[in-house]
């Protein structure tokens, strides 16, 4: 298949790996930034294919996993209001809140529905003007030039019965906090490619040069991942730290600068909290002051929830890559895809479902019979 | 390491869509609902049972809610022939006879019962099994999705088969009939919208025909597995687990659809979890493996069967390995839940 099969060829995939370790004389470190480059390297078993010693270290580029506790909270007490359709990508149903998750609300009566995009949230609340159309905006750069145009779409129609309960979040302030951590093990990033092709790559320029970190932006398929760790292993063996483009068959530099417009238009950066990570400074978005109308978090007064995170569960060392999964007591046991603990555990972005669905126990699980 | 039960945290109390997909949550609600209540069963569950006093004899019923009614490839009506047929046949059996239950929602247009049933009699026909008996219910607006189905079908053995779940051995090959993913992506693209409709089509059909093919192999066919609900991780997960075996499968082997491979990564499915309703799984003795596959590809239904793996001799019982396409393994585990509600 045209832009598919020739990303997964077995052959070019081992060249790759061949040429891989010619190049890497160290153990070098090296984290994808995206779930879904994640994803890819888990269920492939790319990482355990690496040369000695290397090591992916898996980031927090999972938007179901990054969204806090509390988004998740107003979302339910949100969804079990009569006279609302709560709309969500298909992910976010399963992501367990203080109390409950999204399927359940269901299961007990409210209005939840998966959608494939935010346009069919606006389709819908133009369809049935008696109720409220509520959708769950979440993700990074790459899903917001959509939820923008549903807004400026909504606008567009009039709709008064459209909204957004809005939890954006910004990958390179991130990477920045990631590696103002002093016990941060990073050497270089694999950026996303998806977030790159909406943003371009001008905003890594900087980072690259402040901290000398190589960062190559990186596709999704097997073979975009072994050449953007190869790309990523030659600058860091030759002492160089540039941003380079891996995934030039969908990224240019400056991005696509007709989505960037939109997202413009309707949000406006703001602090963030991160699941897992805590409140990052200027790591968001939010709904511009001119869009304020379509926020569901005003339209529908969901303060004052106090959510609370499992004690047991390490999301937050997961989604900086000082941990893996398999680390975690709870993995596996007490945290499954069917009780998950946590969010890793939810998405299939997630590093400790990725994980669990590629089978993974720990060491010490793993010599015993 | 602690080996504690896991603790729950979820709500419990509430029967959730994922109950019904055919996957982990399914297996729950079964073992600690259905089967203490009417009793265990003798062996694993199949797709089929062998009336008790009568093993030359197979019954089996299966319930259809899909939505859409119709869909590129098929019906409701048509699936529910199909399915009973199909379930019948992994026990080795030519079907006999077919009872059908409808119960409609008030409200549904006349001209798409007539339809669905034009459809589901043009089926049984094609099949050769006369439809018997049958109830029709009604119920009120909103008491059910406009058309659900029941068909119960009863089946005779072809002897000499006699394949079960639990009768995969260390050594046997995984052969698989045709395409997988299919029905699952269709009927999901034809109800969201989302395009793929007009490329695919379900691979709904009847696979009593390919297994009479494989009669004369008898013995030699260990198992056979339709992979309806739960695609083929389900299927490959279940005989594993029944046949206490580890079984390995390659990636490069199983054929998938470009249409559906596309589908998948847009909706960030995997093939392997997607439905289908006109392929087989078979275990057979490797040394008949290449009659198999011959016997199968003489007929419609199997023209695209291949190899793509075997029953291994040195992995734990219940595992399901996949090699993927650069050369690691990783496990294919049973999916978990609701992926793709009300595809049959």
């Amino acid at each position: 298949m045209r832009y598919l099969d020739e990303y997964r060829d077995p052959l070019l995939a081992r060249q790759l790996l061949d040429e891989l370790r010619r190049t890497a004389t160290r153990p070098w470190r090296i984290m994808e930034v995206c779930g879904g480059q994640t994803h890819t390297l888990v269920r492939q078993g790319i990482d355990e294919l690496l040369p000695a010693g290397m090591r992916m270290i898996h980031g927090p580029g999972c938007p179901v996993c990054v969204t806090p506790l509390e988004t998740l909270d107003r979302a339910m007490a949100v969804a079990a209001r009569p006279g609302v359709i709560f709309t969500s990508f298909g992910d976010m149903l399963r992501v367990p809140g203080t109390d409950t998750d999204l399927l359940s609300l269901r299961a007990r009566g409210a209005d939840v529905r998966v959608v494939y995009a935010p346009m069919d949230a606006v389709r819908l609340a133009a369809a049935h003007p008696d109720r409220e159309v509520v959708f769950l905006a979440v993700g990074f750069e790459t899903t917001a030039p959509a939820n923008a145009m549903a807004v400026l779409h909504a606008a567009r129609l009039g709709l008064t019965n459209f909204s957004l309960l809005v939890s954006h979040v910004l990958v390179p302030p991130a990477m920045t906090a990631l590696l103002d951590d002093p016990d941060c093990e990073v050497q270089a990033f694999l950026a996303a490619g998806h977030v790159c092709a909406v943003m371009g790559w001008r905003e890594y320029e900087p980072i690259a040069a402040r901290y000398q970190v190589p960062i190559v932006v990186t596709g999704f398929e097997p073979l975009d991942l072994l050449e953007g760790v190869l790309m990523a292993v030659r600058q860091l063996e030759s002492g160089r730290f540039e941003v380079e483009n891996q995934y030039v068959r969908a990224v240019r530099r400056a991005g696509n600068t007709a989505a960037q417009e939109a997202v413009r238009t309707v949000f406006r950066v703001a602090d963030r909290a991160w699941r897992g990570i805590g409140a990052l400074p200027d790591s968001g978005l939010e709904l511009a002051e001119e869009y304020a109308e379509f926020d569901a978090a005003r339209r529908f007064d969901v303060s004052g929830l106090c959510p609370v995170e499992d004690p047991e569960c390490i999301a937050g060392a997961i989604l900086t890559g000082a941990k893996v999964p398999t680390d975690c007591p709870a993995y596996g046991t007490r945290c499954t895809p069917r009780h998950p603990l946590g969010a890793p555990m939810v998405s299939s972005e997630g590093t400790c479902a990725a994980f669990h669905a590629a089978g993974r126990v720990a060491a010490s699980v793993r010599s015993t019979p | 390491m602690s080996i504690e039960c896991p603790a729950p945290r979820h709500e419990e109390e509430v029967v959730l869509l994922g109950h019904g997909a055919g996957g982990r949550l399914t297996e729950e609600l079964l073992d600690s609902v259905v089967l203490p209540a009417v009793g265990e069963t003798e062996g694993p569950l199949e797709d089929a049972a062998l009336l008790p006093g009568r093993p030359d004899l197979v019954m089996s019923t299966d319930s259809f809610v899909v939505s859409p009614l119709f869909f590129p490839g098929g019906d409701i009506g048509s699936l529910s022939v199909h399915g009973t047929v199909n379930d019948l046949a992994m026990r080795g059996a030519w079907p006999l006879a077919l009872s059908v239950s409808l119960i409609v929602e008030e409200g549904l247009p006349l001209s798409e019962l007539r339809a669905v049933m034009a459809s589901l009699g043009k089926a049984a026909q094609e099949v050769g099994v006369p439809v018997i008996t049958g109830d029709t219910k009604v119920v009120g607006r909103g008491a059910a999705d406009r058309l659900f189905i029941n068909t119960t079908g009863v089946g005779r053995r072809q002897a000499p088969l006699c394949p079960s779940a639990a009768n995969a051995r260390p050594g046997d090959a995984v052969l698989l009939s045709g395409p997988i993913g299919l029905h699952g992506t269709t009927v999901l693209s034809t109800r969201e919208g989302l395009g793929f409709e007009s490329t695919i089509a379900s691979d709904s059909r009847p696979l009593h025909r390919l297994v009479h093919a494989l009669a004369p192999l008898g013995a030699a066919v260990h198992v056979l597995r339709d992979p309806t609900r739960g695609g083929l991780a389900a299927s490959l997960n279940e005989i594993a687990r029944d046949s206490s075996v580890a079984v390995e499968i390659e990636e490069s082997a199983v054929p998938v659809p470009e249409a559906v491979a596309s589908a998948c990564d847009l909706l960030g499915l995997d093939p392997l979890v997607v439905a289908n309703e006109g392929c087989l799984v078979a275990f057979v003795d490797p040394e008949t493996a290449e009659h198999a596959l011959t016997a199968m590809r003489s007929i419609p239904e199997g023209t695209q069967a291949v190899r793509i793996g075997e029953v291994v001799s040195d992995g734990p019982p219940g595992r399901v390995t996949l090699r993927t396409l650069v050369g690691a393994r990783r496990i294919v585990d049973m999916p978990l839940g609701e992926q793709l509600p009300r595809i049959c």
